[in-house]
């Protein structure tokens, strides 16, 4: 154990927009060398938390520090050590790509020399190399979002906040991503990093909380979390129609798993896949496509809010 | 300053905007200082000189240069980078704060203002209006008026929603170019018009300029000084604070 502050230790952590609650009391600490991750659906409080994280949203209400300091009072201080990746590209499209990174080296108050430096190195590890002089118009959704981390990285912070970094991406870009994310990670840089794709949270994630509505609904490593609220398997039985589906219903509740509804198809949890299945036909349910698989996040969610991750 | 610098690389090669708003008043001089001054005899100042109508007309069209200079960039600029572009959300995630950007913008702008001024001064110089060695205040003077109407702008473009708004900057800035006394003297208005004029923000300008180029320097120039100089840190410090409420809600 060491001894060092966490990186973001918050208490109560609350931001309000008048009367409505956006984040409700949530406790937070995320360790130098994590990839922290939030899970949650649209409108849970995210994007809320890491504004106040990066020191752009004032606090309504609980405690938030941020690499040991208050965000108050220290506002500057802190975002001269974050990097930040915000849910929605912001480059500048008046510049070219270089100048992109020059420009926010200067907001830090680097030395030109420096920028240049580090500049050409952001570009080549982000694969931006041979764009250096085209207009941020002309770039892919994929090398925008690569442009945008590699301006984050150039003040090179101690804490990365990434907003929905692959939100919009097809999947090939996605990947890419990720792949460059870990290797931050291997070079030791603090990730905390938002998402609503359950897949992205368990690639990249050493630990993380589901948040829903605000709240913090559960909180460990994504293999502890589908152990302690999920089973190991999940039988997936999908329906023709809705009446479908009412039909059956009823004939699984003997089942000794968990049984979700979820629009036309049914979950059926349990931790032997092959013998719930042949459970299933001989209670004379027959649906047109069954599928076993392992459970994942996406269930944990359903099973704690009784709602998909993107409902 | 980084915004001054940011600015330079993203307009430095937009030269032609600056041609075109240098021209513009040195269009009006020769169409109406010179024009019209054919026309009409000298003018007589507040100051009881009787000078020539060119003469009279140049140290306000200086004003009007000051003036325009700044408030393209404050207001058209600055809205496209504040609610389209997202350019100070980034610019928020660094070190940076609202009131360096507010800063930034109004110093940027009010270069290109006085830029403009300076050029206009040129013209005045090379056709021999300069009267008074106060004239060496107008440079001065001129950064001072592009200071004002840049807080100003930025201030009153933190309330512009839509590209609609932008009308009533212009409907600002028309009679202000018109009535503020750039083109004949205040005494010809009936005195409550007059009065009214007295406090609008080009007719400091314009007496400034007017009385430092034709050397009518009495302390009376110092209440246009403050007035200007509390229009433009006050209009500052408003859109800093506006900036706060808009993007670090
Ligand atoms: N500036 C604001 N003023 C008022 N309400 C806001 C503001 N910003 C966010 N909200 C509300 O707060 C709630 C949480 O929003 P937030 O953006 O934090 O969610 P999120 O988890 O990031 O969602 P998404 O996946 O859609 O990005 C939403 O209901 C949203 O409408
Ligand atoms: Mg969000």
């Amino acid at each position: 154990m060491s001894m060092e502050e966490p990186l973001v230790m918050a208490r109560g952590l609350t931001k309000k927009f008048g009367d409505f609650e956006a984040v409700s009391g949530i406790d937070v600490q995320v360790e130098r060398g994590d990839v922290f991750g939030f899970l949650g659906p649209n409108g849970a409080g995210k994007s809320s938390t890491m504004r106040m994280i990066g020191c752009v949203s004032p606090v309504s209400a609980g405690r938030l520090r941020v690499l040991g300091l208050n965000p108050r009072d220290e506002g500057p201080a802190i975002r001269a050590r974050l990097g930040v990746v915000p849910q929605e590209d912001n480059l500048d499209n008046d510049l070219s790509v270089g100048d992109n990174l020059t420009i926010y080296g200067r907001y830090f108050g680097l030395p030109r020399a420096v920028i240049k430096e580090r500049a050409a190195e952001l570009l080549e590890f982000m694969q931006l190399a041979e764009r250096r002089d085209a207009r941020v118009e002309a770039l892919s959704g994929g090398m925008k979002r690569r442009l945008t981390i590699a301006r984050a990285l150039i003040n090179q912070p101690d804490l990365l906040l990434l907003d929905e970094p692959t939100t919009g991406l097809d999947p090939q870009a996605r990947h890419l991503l990720w792949e460059r994310l870990y290797q931050l990670k291997l070079r030791g840089v603090t990730l905390v990093l938002t998402t609503h794709y359950m897949d992205e949270a368990e690639q990249l994630c050493d630990r993380l909380v589901i948040m829903d509505r605000g709240h913090i609904v559960a909180e460990g490593s994504p293999r502890e979390l589908i152990n302690r609220h999920s089973t190991r398997e999940v039988v997936e039985l999908r329906f023709n129609s809705m009446e479908d589906r009412e039909h059956s219903v009823p004939r699984l509740a003997d089942l000794s798993g968990r049984v979700e509804p979820v629009g036309e198809r049914v979950l059926v949890y349990t931790d032997n896949g092959d013998a719930t299945v042949s459970a299933i036909t001989s209670n004379g349910v027959h649906p047109a496509a069954v599928l076993v698989r392992r459970a994942s996040l996406e269930d944990v969610f359903l099973i704690l809010t009784g709602r998909t991750l993107d409902e | 300053m980084h915004i001054v610098e940011r600015n330079v690389r993203a307009y430095g090669n937009q030269l032609f905007g600056l041609l075109s708003a240098f021209f513009e008043p040195v269009l009006y001089f020769f169409s109406i200082g010179i024009g019209v001054g054919m026309l009409v005899g000298d003018v007589t100042t507040a100051g009881g000189q009787s000078v020539s109508y060119r003469s009279f007309v140049a140290p306000g069209l200086m004003a009007v240069a000051a003036m325009n200079g700044s408030i393209f960039d404050t207001t058209f600029n600055f809205f496209m980078k504040l609610r389209m572009a997202k350019t100070y959300d980034a610019v928020l995630a660094t070190p940076m704060g609202v009131h360096d950007v507010a800063a930034g913008e109004v110093v940027w702008a009010l270069s290109r203002g006085s830029l403009q001024a300076l050029a206009f001064l040129v013209v005045m110089a090379a056709m021999g209006l300069i009267e008074s060695v106060w004239a060496l205040f107008a440079l001065p003077a001129a950064l001072l008026i592009g200071m004002a109407f840049a807080g100003a702008g930025l201030a009153a473009a933190t309330w512009i929603r839509s590209f609609v708004d932008f009308d009533y900057i212009a409907l600002a800035l028309i009679p202000l170019f018109l009535f503020s006394g750039v083109f004949f003297p205040l005494s010809r208005y009936p005195d409550a018009v007059g009065s009214v004029v007295a406090v609008t923000p080009l007719y400091q300008g314009v007496e400034l300029l007017r009385g430092l180029v034709l050397g009518e320097v009495g302390p009376g120039l110092l209440i246009n000084v403050a007035y200007l100089a509390i229009m433009g840190l006050g209009g500052m410090r408003i859109a800093g604070v506006r900036l706060g409420r808009l993007l670090q809600p």
